[in-house]
C-alpha cells in the first residue's frame, strides 16, 4: 500500500468532499440515540445512495467486519471512513461521530449531577433503568438472529448465558471457544 | 445523576482508568457492554450493579455510542476531564488500530472458511453476553421506587417492541419512557 492509499484511500476525495462528510457525521451523532449502530440506515443512504463512494457490499462488509473485531460497536464508523478516505476518512468519520455527542453527554450529567437529588432527576433514572435492561434483551435477542435455525448454536447462545450468569469467568473465553467451535465448523 | 459515591472502590489515577478502559474495548467483541459489566462492577468495583444501570440509562437516552458515554460519565466522575479523555482514549485507541489493520487486511481473510465460520461462532456467543448482562441487572430494579411488577411490565415491553417487534427505538424510548418516567414521578412525590 502507498503513503498516499495509506492517508487518503484509493480515491481521493476533495477536501469539500472530506467536509462534508465531517459535517453528516456530525449531524448523525447527535441523532444517535440508543448507539451509533441506530444511524448506520441513514449512513448507507448517504455514503452508498447519494454519493456512491461504496457499493452496498462494502457497506455491509465494513459493519459486519467491525463487529467481529475487539471494540465498541462505533468502529464500524471508523471502517467506512477507512474505506471511503484512508486515515484521513477515519479522522473525518470518527470525530464527527464523536465530538458533538460527547460534548453533550459530559455538559448532560454534570448538569445532572449537581441536580440528582432533584425529582425529575430521580424520575428520569428510576423511569428508564427498566427500558434499558429491556433494550439490552432486545439486543441480545436481534443477535441470536442468524443462529436461530441451528441448534447447536442456540445452545452455543445458551451456554454462555448460563456461564456468564453462574461464574466470574472472563467473556474473553467464551469468545475464544465460540471462534474455535465455528472455526471447526460446528455452528 | 451519574454519581459513583458509595462504590466499592475508586480508581487511582487516570492513567489507571486509560488501562482498565483499553483492556476492557480488547475483550469486547460484538460490542463492549457485558464486558463492561464484569469488569467496572465485578472486577474493578467501581461501581455497584445500581449504578451501572443508572450510568448506563443515561448513556443511552443520550445521543452518542452508550460505552463511549458511560466512559465519559465514569472517568468525568472520578477524575474530571482528565478521566473522561482517559477512558474514551482508552475504549478507542487499540481497537481503532486493530480494526484498521484487519480492514486493510479483509480481501484476503474474507475468502478463508474457517475464518467465516469462527466469525459465526463469536456471533452467537455476543448475544449470549449481551443477554446474560441484561438479566444480570434485573435484580437491581427491586428497589425502583416504581417497584417490582410495574418495572416488569416496562422491560418486557421494551423487549417486544424493539427485540421481537422491530419498532423504532426513538418512539419506544419516548412513549414507554415517557409513561415510566410519569409513573416513577408520581410514586416519588407520593
Amino acid at each position: 500500500m502507498t503513503l498516499q492509499g495509506l492517508l487518503w484511500g484509493p480515491d481521493i476525495l476533495s477536501a469539500t468532499d472530506l467536509l462534508q462528510v465531517f459535517v453528516h457525521f456530525m449531524l448523525l451523532s447527535l441523532l444517535a440515540i440508543g448507539g451509533a449502530i441506530t444511524t448506520a440506515p441513514d449512513m448507507q443512504r448517504y455514503i452508498v445512495g447519494e454519493h456512491r463512494w461504496l457499493t452496498d457490499a462494502q457497506f455491509t462488509a465494513s459493519v459486519a467486519l467491525a463487529q467481529a473485531a475487539p471494540g465498541p460497536n462505533v468502529m464500524f464508523v471508523a471502517v467506512i471512513g477507512w474505506n471511503i478516505g484512508g486515515l484521513v476518512g477515519v479522522a473525518a468519520t470518527l470525530a464527527g461521530s464523536l465530538l458533538p455527542s460527547t460534548t453533550l453527554a459530559l455538559s448532560a450529567t454534570r448538569w445532572g449531577a449537581a441536580r440528582r437529588e432533584s425529582i425529575g432527576v430521580r424520575a428520569f433514572t428510576a423511569g428508564m433503568a427498566p427500558l434499558t435492561i429491556g433494550l439490552l434483551l432486545a439486543t441480545g435477542w436481534v443477535l441470536t438472529e442468524p443462529a436461530r435455525h441451528m441448534p447447536a448454536a442456540i445452545a452455543l447462545v445458551a451456554l454462555t448465558v448460563a456461564v456468564m450468569l453462574r461464574t466470574k469467568a472472563s467473556p474473553l473465553w467464551l469468545i475464544a471457544a465460540g471462534a474455535v467451535v465455528g472455526g471447526l465448523g460446528w455452528v | 445523576m451519574s454519581d459513583l459515591d458509595g462504590a466499592p472502590r475508586s480508581p487511582g489515577s487516570a492513567t489507571e482508568m486509560f488501562r482498565v478502559f483499553t483492556w476492557l474495548a480488547l475483550q469486547g467483541f460484538g460490542g463492549v457492554l457485558a464486558v463492561a459489566q464484569r469488569e467496572l462492577v465485578e472486577r474493578q468495583r467501581w461501581m455497584t450493579r445500581a449504578q451501572f444501570v443508572e450510568t448506563l440509562s443515561i448513556g443511552q437516552v443520550l445521543p452518542g455510542p452508550n460505552i463511549v458515554n458511560m466512559a465519559l460519565m465514569i472517568g468525568d466522575r472520578f477524575f474530571g476531564w482528565r478521566g473522561a479523555v482517559a477512558s474514551v482514549a482508552g475504549l478507542l485507541l487499540v481497537p481503532t488500530t486493530i480494526v484498521l489493520v484487519l480492514a486493510a487486511l479483509y480481501g484476503q481473510l474474507s475468502a478463508v472458511p474457517i475464518v467465516a465460520g469462527a466469525l459465526r461462532g463469536m456471533g452467537a456467543v455476543a448475544a449470549g453476553l449481551v443477554m446474560a448482562t441484561g438479566l444480570k441487572v434485573v435484580p437491581t430494579l427491586r428497589q425502583n421506587p416504581q417497584g417490582l411488577p410495574v418495572c416488569t411490565l416496562w422491560l418486557v415491553l421494551t423487549t417486544l417492541a424493539v427485540g421481537v417487534w422491530r419498532w423504532p427505538m426513538v418512539w419506544v424510548v419516548l412513549g414507554l419512557g415517557a409513561l415510566s418516567m410519569a409513573f416513577a414521578w408520581w410514586r416519588l412525590r407520593r
